[in-house]
This record gives C-alpha cells, sequence and structure tokens, in this order.
C-alpha cells in the first residue's frame, strides 16, 4: 500500500496552473476540422464493421465453431452484408405507432454516439497537409463532462424509441434500459472523479498528457475497477443487457424496428462501445501513449506523432476483447440484482473512494500538515496514517469474513465419521463419500422405545 | 461585438429554441411537448457554451436535459397522461381572467426590463485564459458564494428527504395473512371457499365477466370490485352463445 502512495506521488505532475486543453489548435484552420471529423467517421465506420466480425468470430471460437467465414477473407465482409441486407428491407412502422418519434428516436442515437467521440485524442500532434495539429477534433475544459452529457442525451433515444412504438413490450424495454443507463452513468462520473483530481482538469489532452509518467490505472485502480462495470452496464452489454431479455421482453426497445432503423440502433450501440472504451484508454491507460518499456525506446521515438494512432488503437481493441469476451463467458444478471449492485454497492464504495482521493492529493499539495521521509521520498502523515487505517481495517474484516465463511462452511457441511455401520439405523444406508463402511452389525440392533409409532404416522 | 460564427448559430438555433418553447405549450401529447422543453434545454446549453461558459452549458445539458427532463418522461409514460384527458373546464371564465393577468405580468416585466442599462459586455476570455473555465466557477462556488451555495444544496435535500417522506407510506399494523383470511371466513360464515373465480368458459377466459352461478345466473362477487367502479364489466352471453354452440355440434356428433 505504501508502495502505492510513492506511485501515487510521482503521478502528481499538474504541469499547467490552469485546467484548459493542452493541446494547441492554433495551426488548425477549418478545413483541416471538417478533414478530421471525417477521418474519425470513418475510424469509427471501420471499427464498427470490424468489431461486429470481430465479435462474431471470438465467440465461435469460444463456442467451439468457426463463426462466419463465408463473405470475402476470413469472413471480413460478412457485416458488410448484413449491413446491405437491412438496408434492403422493407421499412415497417406499426400502425399504433407516433411515426413522427419513431423515426426520430434511431436518429438520437445514432448522431448522439458519434459526437462523444469529437473530444477524444487519437493521437498526438501530427503533420496534416503542412499544418501540425493534434489528431483530435476539439477539446474543451470540461470534455469529459461533454461525453457524460452526450450520453444522456442519447438515452433519449432509447426512451423515445420504446415509448414511440405502441406496443407494451418495447416501452417495458425503453423503461428498463434507460433507469439502467441513468443509474450506472452515476457511478461512472462519479468514477471519474478520482481521475480529475489526479490530473486537475477535464480536458482529455490533459489527462493523457498528466499520465506520461504513469498510467492513472495505477494511482485510481479503484475508479479503473467501477468504470469497467459501468460501461458494461452503460452499453446495455452482457452480463447486464437486460433490455433485450429475449425471455422476458422479446428485443427490448427496438422490438419494432426493423430494416435501416434497426440498423441504427445496432450501429449506436457498437459505437457507444468504441465511445466508453475509448474513454476508459484515455482516462486510466494514458490514451495514445506508447507502454512503458516501448515508450522509452530511441527518446521516445515511438510516443510521438501517428504512432499514437496504433497505441490508441490497440488499448482500444483489448477493451473491445474484453466486452466480447465477458459475453461469451456470463449469464444475464437479474434486474434487480442488477440495481441493488449500481446503487447499493458502487456509488457508495465510489464516494468514499473519491473522498479517500481528495484527502491523498490534498496530502499531496502540503494543506493537511507536514509529512515525514520515508526512504529518500516525502510523504504526508495524513496519508501514511490512512493507508496504515484502511489496511488494519483490510486485515480485521478479511479476518472476521473468513472466520463468518469457515462457520458457514461448517454449518452447511457437518462433520461425518470416517466409517459408517450401514446397518445401524436398522436398514442398509449407502456410504457418503470418503466414508469407509464398517463390518455390518449382523443382529438388528434395538429400536429406540417408540419410534415404530412415529413411522406409522408419518406414512 | 458578437463574431460573426455565433451570429449564424443564434440565428440558426434561436429560432428551434422559440419553436421548442412553443412546442412545449401548444403540442397536443405530452410527450411532444417534453420533447419540445428537452429541445430548448439543449439549445440554452449550446448557447452558454457559445458564450465560453463551457461548464455551464454542459451542466445545463447533463442535468437538465439528460436527468431532469428523463425523469418527466419516466412519469408521462408511466402514468400515460395524454390527449384522451378532460378537456372540460371545471373554473368558468378562467382563460379570460388568465389572459389578463398573463398581460398584466407581460406590462410588468416590459416596464422593468425597459429601465435596466446595458453596461460594456466584460465576457469570460479574461477569466478563462486566466484561471481556467472550471477553476474560475469553482473559485467563486466554493469561495465567495459558499454559504450561498451550500444552502441552497442543503435546502434542495430537504426537499427531496421531505418529498420522500410525504410519499412514503409506513404500514401501521400487520396485514392478515392467508391463514387469518380464513378463519374470519368461517367465523362470519359466508363464503367458506373463498369468493368465485370470474368467468372461465369453455374457450375463453375473461376477468371482466362474471362467472356462472350452477343455475345459469351471473355472480356478481366473482368480479373486481375496481372494474365493477369502472363499469367496465361485460355480460357473459358472447361467451353462452359459442358454449351453446359447442354443446349442439357434440350431441350432433354423438347421435350421427
Amino acid at each position: 500500500m505504501s508502495a502505492l502512495l510513492a506511485l501515487t506521488e510521482t503521478a502528481s505532475v499538474v504541469a499547467a496552473s490552469t485546467d484548459n486543453p493542452r493541446a494547441d489548435f492554433r495551426d488548425t484552420p477549418l478545413w483541416l476540422s471538417a478533414v478530421k471529423a471525417l477521418l474519425v467517421f470513418v475510424y469509427l465506420l471501420i471499427s464498427t464493421l470490424l468489431v461486429i466480425w470481430f465479435e462474431r468470430r471470438v465467440i465461435g471460437r469460444m463456442q467451439q465453431r468457426p463463426g462466419p467465414n463465408r463473405n470475402g477473407p476470413f469472413g471480413l465482409l460478412q457485416t458488410l452484408a448484413d449491413g446491405m441486407k437491412s438496408m434492403l428491407k422493407e421499412d415497417v412502422r406499426p400502425k399504433a405507432a407516433d411515426a413522427f418519434v419513431f423515426t426520430l428516436a434511431p436518429l438520437i442515437t445514432a448522431t448522439m454516439c458519434f459526437v462523444a467521440f469529437s473530444i477524444i485524442p487519437l493521437a498526438g500532434d501530427v503533420w496534416m497537409f503542412g499544418h501540425r495539429t493534434p489528431f483530435q477534433l476539439t477539446d474543451t475544459p470540461v470534455a469529459v463532462l461533454l461525453v457524460l452529457a452526450i450520453a444522456g442525451v442519447g438515452i433519449y433515444g432509447v426512451v423515445l424509441a420504446g415509448w414511440s412504438s405502441g406496443s407494451t413490450y418495447p416501452l417495458m424495454g425503453g423503461l428498463r434500459s434507460s433507469a439502467q443507463m441513468i443509474s450506472y452513468e452515476i457511478a461512472m462520473g462519479l468514477s471519474l472523479v478520482a481521475v480529475f483530481l489526479y490530473a486537475g482538469s477535464m480536458s482529455t489532452s490533459q489527462i493523457v498528457g498528466a499520465q506520461r509518467d504513469l498510467w492513472f490505472i495505477i494511482p485510481a485502480f479503484f475508479s479503473f475497477f467501477v468504470y469497467v462495470i459501468t460501461m458494461v452496464g452503460e452499453t446495455n452489454r452482457l452480463p447486464f443487457d437486460l433490455a433485450e431479455g429475449e425471455g422476458e421482453l422479446t428485443g427490448g426497445f427496438h422490438t419494432e424496428y426493423g430494416s435501416m432503423r434497426f440498423a441504427m440502433f445496432f450501429l449506436g450501440e457498437y459505437i457507444n462501445m468504441f465511445t466508453v472504451a475509448a474513454l476508459a484508454t484515455t482516462m486510466f491507460l494514458g490514451g495514445w501513449q506508447a507502454p512503458p518499456g516501448i515508450a522509452a525506446v530511441n527518446d521516445g521515438m515511438f510516443n510521438e506523432g501517428w504512432w499514437g494512432l496504433l497505441w490508441f488503437t490497440v488499448k482500444l481493441w483489448m477493451f473491445m476483447f474484453v466486452f466480447v469476451w465477458l459475453r461469451g463467458s456470463l449469464p444475464r444478471v437479474r434486474y434487480d440484482q442488477f440495481m441493488r449492485f449500481g446503487w447499493k454497492f458502487l456509488i457508495p464504495a465510489t464516494l468514499t473512494w473519491v473522498v479517500l482521493v481528495a484527502v491523498f492529493r490534498a496530502g499531496q499539495n502540503g494543506w493537511l500538515g507536514g509529512g515525514v521521509d520515508v526512504a529518500g521520498r516525502r510523504f504526508p502523515v495524513v496519508s501514511l496514517f490512512l493507508v496504515g487505517a484502511i489496511a488494519v481495517l483490510a486485515l480485521v474484516g478479511g479476518w472476521l469474513w473468513d472466520r463468518r465463511a469457515e462457520a458457514k462452511e461448517a454449518a452447511a457441511h457437518p462433520a461425518v465419521p470416517d466409517d459408517v455401520d450401514p446397518y445401524a439405523g436398522g436398514h442398509p444406508v449407502p456410504p457418503l463419500p470418503g466414508q469407509r463402511l464398517r463390518e455390518p452389525s449382523l443382529t438388528a440392533p434395538a429400536l429406540p422405545a417408540g419410534s415404530d409409532t412415529k413411522e406409522a404416522t408419518r406414512g | 461585438m458578437t463574431g460573426g460564427g455565433e451570429q449564424v448559430l443564434f440565428w440558426v438555433l434561436g429560432p428551434l429554441a422559440v419553436a421548442g418553447a412553443l412546442g412545449l405549450v401548444f403540442a397536443k401529447k405530452a410527450v411532444h411537448a417534453a420533447l419540445g422543453m428537452a429541445l430548448t434545454m439543449i439549445i440554452l446549453g449550446v448557447f452558454y457554451i457559445a458564450q465560453d461558459a463551457e461548464f455551464l452549458g454542459v451542466i445545463q445539458i447533463f442535468v437538465y436535459t439528460g436527468a431532469v427532463m428523463m425523469l418527466f418522461l419516466f412519469v408521462i409514460m408511466l402514468i400515460g397522461v395524454d390527449s384522451s384527458d378532460s378537456l372540460v373546464e371545471t373554473l368558468t371564465g378562467q382563460r379570460w381572467v388568465t389572459a389578463l393577468l398573463c398581460l398584466g405580468l407581460g406590462g410588468i416585466l416590459a416596464s422593468a426590463i425597459g429601465q435596466v442599462t446595458w453596461g460594456e459586455a466584460v465576457g469570460l476570455d479574461a477569466v478563462n485564459a486566466e484561471t481556467g473555465n472550471v477553476s474560475g466557477v469553482a473559485q467563486l462556488i466554493f469561495g465567495r458564494y459558499v454559504w450561498v451555495f451550500e444552502l441552497t444544496s442543503a435546502l434542495l435535500i430537504t426537499a427531496a428527504l421531505g418529498a420522500m417522506v410525504l410519499a412514503h407510506r409506513e404500514r401501521l399494523g400487520k396485514g392478515p395473512n392467508q391463514r387469518e383470511w380464513s378463519r374470519r371466513r368461517f367465523r362470519e360464515g359466508e363464503n367458506l371457499a373463498g369468493l368465485p373465480a370470474p368467468g372461465v368458459y369453455a374457450r375463453h377466459n375473461a376477468v371482466d365477466t362474471p362467472a356462472l352461478l350452477p343455475d345459469g345466473t351471473p355472480s356478481p362477487l366473482s368480479l373486481s370490485r375496481v372494474l365493477t367502479a369502472r363499469e367496465q364489466v361485460l355480460s357473459p352471453d358472447v361467451y353462452l352463445e359459442a358454449e351453446a354452440a359447442i354443446e349442439r355440434e357434440m350431441t350432433e356428433e354423438s347421435e350421427r
């Protein structure tokens, strides 16, 4: 724990005095922004095409079958074929549907998912058509909040789709998934607060810059843990895809949708996966920066320019693999369990964590009294005390938990004697696993008085 | 003065915001009204961002559109407020009084706002460059206005707790369980086997149709009180005809 504290100390490099973005857009004319927007758009579309294929292939491997392998090399063009098919299908709208909102809902989902990607830094400063510009569309002092706000607006697509279908299951599915997304957005926002405290800013370029020496996954490990859970809940993916529990709600909010409108929801879902994964990469895994060993090679040769795009993509696809892996291995949870977990564990635990991080940061800034020198480094007394207290609490808690688990185990499996007399009770009984048979006593034991009347009444 | 881009933004989004506000007032369906309001709120947030108040703008979208309006939508969808509500006015002449009051309010506002003298706009450029937008807001909230801020938050928490206390219904006693219901029935000597279940017919089950007693008369006891009060009870004649048809078929079959 104290080693961890040492790491948090080194992470506290808040270079700039303000929380304004570090990215410099002065050499970026308007047309170049348009080009970058197009690039991000194309990057996302191609990634979506690939990830659907990737998901089906990987899940196929996990279930010991090949997966789609007919269209194009390795079946790569399967998603394209599926997309063309849904474009050519007949567009059906239920009679009871609200025509305007029914069309508006998929449009909201499909547009909002792209907006959030505009603040994600895909690479550092790159040369593009003779201009030196950061490879991110824009950055603001509130960039990460903007992602959360856009996600909040994106939920309208789900709610309105459920309502406007004019049918019961979609309405229930829509309300369910929006309640789910809103609840998990709270825990998600809280988990990111620790990162803001360490980076001293909410702008993505500053957060990436602050991770030059140490990725925030280490000092903010608990936030990462919470964020990864909430990002699965936020994107409605297994094991949290309660909105489309086939057994109970058929397709959830998009039951009545078909053809291109359905394809828009599908696109939105996958791009939302990319958005939350990109945010996780930016917040916890150093964004576009090279992994520690490689970053040091040849004076940071691999840590600048277009190389960033490679590292960013690799980290992004690691999260994609986790999404697929979860889907391949976990069953769906129950809705009440899911909500209880979110509201009664994730949110309070994250709140406590944020308070702890705030105290650590205040200690590092020297606001809470002096420090002591340990092994050549200076540690604030408050932080050391807190770490000690938490360690003691964890030890005591673990000991108590262990004892309770032992007691439970003992109650569940009462001790059985090593060997058993099969005729002890008057009629033959097979031995339990691990028991040996004793030589049977051939004379039947005297039955306890009154036992036969009991037998008789039981029958 | 405002720059060219900001002017274009204003003249495009301003009418849209007004249209959303008008939609809130005039839309027939409650969900459409809520959508109009959400649109106006989002555009207000965009305006704040355009005027360099990025934090305020994003929070406006995040909190009001993402959370508050969403709760409104939930309520509207679950309770199902829609155009089928009764539009009969219970207060006679209230439209005229409302119009009069609106005119009065408009007059007061116009005269009050007309007397204001506007100073030169300062803008947020200097503050944003010097302390940063979020830090600037934070320094005001947790510095100069910390008391106002904390008092407001205490007020809001009190309101939330009050709403929970008012809406929460504590159960004073324990409700009777199945065994007690059964005992009571036998003590009173009525409906010893429980109330009859609603209509179960040869080809249909219907919760809004009474069951038939052995002599063929419908039993009103078998219906839910709520349905009876709402006058949503159907007559069992249709199902009886179907039953008679089936019986006729069966007798013909056996005679053949």
